[in-house]
């Protein structure tokens, strides 16, 4: 993503370029080893408006006044160049989340969904968020030591996942492994560019 | 690839949490004026060094931590740098950055998500991404 107001010259470099990638998934998947392990990974703080959804399930008893509450993303920033930049955004993955997403994923290239095969069900509204949005995503199995290992097939269907997203399994304390999500990512996104689907997120 | 961190502005100095509620330094304001401000936005001190000539002038009507926030843009950054940078919520950075842009202090580029269609730019990426 280029930015506005710069000036089109023939060095395409001199065009500060953003690639912004979110990385979602359940408490506890490993979203946060993930970027940590390919970038300097810094909390950002964001103090947000509470949803209805939010107000629910925070215990709000004694602070009925409080409308804001403060989400940390995890930030993870990859220089290419100096005008070439991966920004990573490590964003909780439940529903209640999702009115923070839409702002995230403006213009952003695409998404990991992270995934643990003990708690599956925790990635599915990640996957929804997605499907729904028309955002490429790769979904990223993450392979803890003690987790049981299922065939690339059988956890296609149990995600219920459509032919063309891909799906591979990493361990996201290995660079090398989250590299490989994020380059499958970017692939993927390449690929659906070429295949012709709108991939531009509404907002 | 790796940039460095540094302590935040806002922290205290013993590292305790901070006693001043985030919103107390916008003067309550929870919305940046003009147009909303992209988290991987690029903000530059408009005009160089002068831009922090003249914020020092204007000072009574800036707060130090606007300031703060101008001093950190002297080098390009990106709004989601800056928030981390001052150890300050995005939301608080915003309204800061929308301030010191009404008075022509700082350079905001706003990213287009236009970048999609250049796949020969991606397949940069997809590479330079390789060689991590």
């Amino acid at each position: 993503m280029p930015y506005a107001g710069s000036e089109q010259t023939g060095d395409r470099h001199s065009v500060p370029v953003a690639i912004k990638i979110l990385v979602a998934g359940g408490f506890g998947v490993g979203k946060t080893t993930l970027v940590s392990s390919v970038s300097e990974v810094r909390p950002l703080r964001t103090e947000e408006d509470m949803s209805e959804p939010s107000s629910m399930v925070d215990q709000l008893d004694g602070v009925e006044l409080k409308t804001t509450t403060t989400v940390a993303m995890d930030f993870g920033r990859i220089s290419i160049s100096d005008d070439l930049v991966v920004y990573l955004f490590g964003t909780p993955g439940q529903r209640r989340f999702w009115f923070m997403w839409d702002e995230l994923a403006y213009g952003a290239l695409g998404a990991v969904v992270m995934a643990d095969t003990r708690r599956l069900a925790d990635c599915f509204p990640s996957i929804d968020y997605f499907e729904r949005n028309g955002m490429p995503f790769v979904v990223a199995v993450n392979c803890f030591d003690d987790a049981r290992r299922y065939p690339i097939e059988t956890m296609r269907s149990a995600l219920n996942l459509s032919e063309d997203v891909p799906l591979l399994l990493c361990d996201a304390r290995q660079r090398a492994s989250s590299r490989d999500v994020l380059v499958a990512l970017v692939e993927h996104a390449v690929a659906r560019i070429s295949s012709g689907r709108d991939v531009t997120p509404a907002r | 690839m790796i940039y460095a961190s540094s302590g935040g502005a806002f922290t205290r100095v013993d590292g305790s949490e901070r006693v001043v509620r985030p919103y107390a330094l916008t003067a309550g304001r929870t919305r940046a004026s003009g147009p909303a401000i992209d988290v991987v936005a690029l903000v530059s001190v408009a005009g160089g060094m002068l831009a922090l000539d003249r914020a020092t002038e204007i000072m009574s009507e800036l707060g130090p931590e606007h300031l703060r926030v101008l001093r950190c843009c002297r080098s390009r950054a990106s709004v989601a740098d800056l928030a981390t940078e001052l150890d300050l919520p995005l939301g608080v950075v915003r309204i800061f950055l929308a301030d010191l842009r009404d008075r022509g202090l700082v350079r905001i580029q706003q990213p287009v998500p236009v970048g999609l269609q250049d796949t020969v730019l991606l397949k940069e990426v997809a590479d330079a991404l390789r060689r991590l």
